[in-house]
């Protein structure tokens, strides 16, 4: 068992420019569990995913990846890191001048020693992990918005990276895909090891899958609980996640 | 191959039994090997179960799967049973989620070269249907504008107020700086020959007529295609790949009133003005080259504009500013319009806004020219 936890963040404040969005946030993900991140719309939890991957730097506080803080590490640590992890945005984010295939080729080109027809092998198995098998040679605009996340999905796994960051996963998906989505989810913590830090509003996914979580609140601007879902469920007092745990107005 | 490779599994066949026994890490951060050694040798085995060893299996990633999908699908092709026991128990679920959503029939596409003759085919489809396209789009801007003139067209006069601050004011640095530049240019170019003869002073009439006639416009029409076109067709096709013409089309709200009117209204209303400014700033440009190298007085100078260029040659200048304001946000807005939903699709816009735009002032150009000289002004 691994002691250092896989994310490690200690009293961070996020601002855009003057404006605080969340401050004090202080919580570890470990290694191999899936992590979520809940609360209202506009809360700020895309931007605490663009602060936990390095894209932001924190207005204060310090991020620790794997005991490694992002902003003093150096250049060369820095990218193994980001190597290291794959990610997911809220609105898919594929390079639209690619096709499915070789967005996801790009990165395994770029990180691996596979040959072409290896690599092929590798895109078509992840495009059938999210159920687009036989969409290699399609460019992003020209399939559904569903699919576009389940591509961008693919693109994130691409080369089986040790965490995983998702942007609301399931956003636009049916009831079925955001099942088998689920289950993937699950899959990859339990056989290849992988931490994955989810942005959900899914309830019925948070519980199946969420091995710990915290809840933001956009008036405190700080974790207002924290804990496994089903537990929070149970036994948290506070009105705000009590509503949003049992959908109630 | 290495020969480590060559570790990561073997075949062993008994009676109808193949058993493939795996060995060591399969990450395909390390490599993998080869898939097609191992089905050829299935191949040339007969047919019986194949099941799986996996005792000496290390760590293992995609890189396993990959090579066991590959297996697989030769399997079931070959109807040979498969065994899955022997896999972890996380290779069997991984597995049957890779088949959990069956390929789509009919989805895939075969990627193949065209052949000459289907490419020129389809460039002079897509040349027809450009041409038709733009007429289309001719034909809604002008219904636009009769509904602007009786007070129906539906955009917002603070837009109109913005387009041409943008098209306006904010271009008049760069007009000064190339005007002045161009008007410099040719008196320069003229000052060479005209003072072999000892025809100095006829430098302000080289100046002022072939900036108020020609280059004034042609000037400011260049620049304003680089720079207001160019931003027309982009903002438009970023849009258009957004949805968001889309959403005004949906709400009933023409976006060719509410996005190109303002944009074609402001550009033919600013590039007279810019045109006029950048004339008095090349003939000013070419004072101070003749000041400096012809020693020509200001005063001197200025008369001698005033009595060789008469008003007319201004008069069509400006005209013709009209014209090409007109075709130049015409054609960036139809660029704009016209753009696919993709990134490099706006790119794309914009380059052809600029390039539609340029070749449109050229041809205009010619034409006004030739019609004034058969009307003799
Ligand atoms: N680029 C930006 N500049 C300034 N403020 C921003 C910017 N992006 C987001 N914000 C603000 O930060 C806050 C949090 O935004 P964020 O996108 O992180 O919300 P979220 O929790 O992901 O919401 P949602 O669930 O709707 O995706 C919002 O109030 C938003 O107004
Ligand atoms: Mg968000």
């Amino acid at each position: 068992m691994k002691t250092t936890p896989h994310l490690d963040v200690r009293n961070l404040t996020m601002a855009y420019g003057d404006t605080v969005i969340q401050e004090n946030l202080t919580f570890e993900v470990q290694h191999g569990e899936v992590f979520v991140i809940m609360g209202g719309s506009g809360c700020g939890k895309s931007t605490l995913l663009r602060h936990l991957v390095g894209l932001m730097h924190p207005a204060d506080g310090t991020i620790l990846v794997d005991g490694i803080d992002l902003w003093k590490a150096s250049m060369e640590e820095r990218n193994r890191i980001i190597s290291h992890s794959g990610v997911l945005y809220q609105s898919g984010a594929l390079w639209s001048s690619l096709t499915l295939a070789e967005n996801i080729e790009l990165p395994l080109a770029e990180y691996t020693e596979l040959t072409p027809k290896q690599i092929d092998e590798v895109i078509s198995y992840k495009l059938s992990l999210v159920g687009l098998a036989g969409f290699e040679d399609y460019y992003p605009s020209e399939i559904s918005g569903g699919m576009q996340k389940r591509a961008g999905l693919a693109r994130a796994m691409a080369l089986d990276p040790d965490i995983l960051f998702f942007d609301e996963p399931s956003a636009g998906l049916d009831p079925v895909s955001a099942r088998l989505l689920d289950d993937l989810i699950l899959e990859l913590r339990d056989s290849l090891d992988t931490t994955v830090v989810i942005v959900s509003h899914e309830l019925a996914s948070i519980f199946t899958v969420g091995d710990n979580s915290i809840f933001l609140d956009p008036d405190q601007k700080t974790i207002i609980a924290s804990g496994p879902p089903k537990q929070l469920l149970d036994s948290c007092k506070d009105e705000r996640v009590r509503k949003f745990l049992t959908r109630a107005a | 191959m290495p020969n480590e490779m060559l570790d990561k599994y073997r075949l062993t066949a008994s009676a109808d039994q193949l058993c493939l026994q795996f060995a060591g890490d399969w990450r395909f951060q390390d490599g993998l090997p080869e898939a097609e050694p191992l089905l050829q040798q299935l191949r040339s085995h007969p047919a019986g179960r194949l099941s799986f060893d996996s005792q000496n299996l290390g760590k293992w990633d995609t890189g396993l799967m990959t090579f066991l999908v590959q297996l697989l699908a030769e399997c079931s092709e070959r109807k040979i049973p498969v065994d899955q026991s022997g896999l972890p128990g996380g290779v069997q679920k991984l597995l049957s989620l890779a088949h959990a959503v069956p390929e789509r029939q009919g989805a895939r596409r075969k990627v193949l070269g065209m052949p000459i003759l289907t490419k020129i085919g389809n460039i002079t489809i897509e040349m027809h249907r450009n041409w038709s396209d733009l007429l289309y789009f001719i034909g809604q801007i002008f219904f636009g504008l009769l509904n602007l003139l009786r007070g129906r067209a539906r955009f917002r006069y603070s837009d109109l107020l913005y387009q041409i601050e943008c098209a306006g004011p904010m271009a008049l640095a760069i007009i000064t700086l190339i005007s002045t530049l161009v008007g410099m240019i040719l008196a320069f170019v003229g000052a060479v020959q005209l003072r072999l003869f000892g025809a100095q002073i006829f430098i302000a009439d080289l100046v002022g007529l072939g900036m108020a006639r020609e280059m004034g416009a042609m000037m400011t029409a260049i620049i304003m295609a680089g720079r207001t076109g160019a931003a027309y067709a982009a903002q438009l096709g970023t849009m258009q790949v957004n949805e968001e013409i889309d959403a005004f089309k949906t709400m009933g709200i023409s976006p060719i009133e509410f996005l190109v009117l303002p944009r074609l209204l402001a550009l033919s209303l600013t590039m007279p003005l810019l045109c006029l400014y950048a004339d008095f700033m090349g003939i000013f440009g070419g004072a101070v080259v003749s000041a400096t190298m012809l020693d020509i007085s200001f005063f001197q100078y200025y008369q001698q504009v005033q009595s060789a260029v008469p008003l007319k040659h201004f008069i069509i200048g400006v005209i013709k500013a009209c014209i090409f304001g007109v075709l130049v946000a015409t054609a960036g807005c139809f660029r704009g319009m016209q753009c696919g939903r993709s990134a490099s699709a706006v790119g794309f816009a914009a380059t052809k806004a600029v390039v539609t735009s340029i070749v449109l002032i050229i041809v205009a150009d010619a034409i006004v020219t030739i019609a004034c000289q058969i009307l003799g002004v």
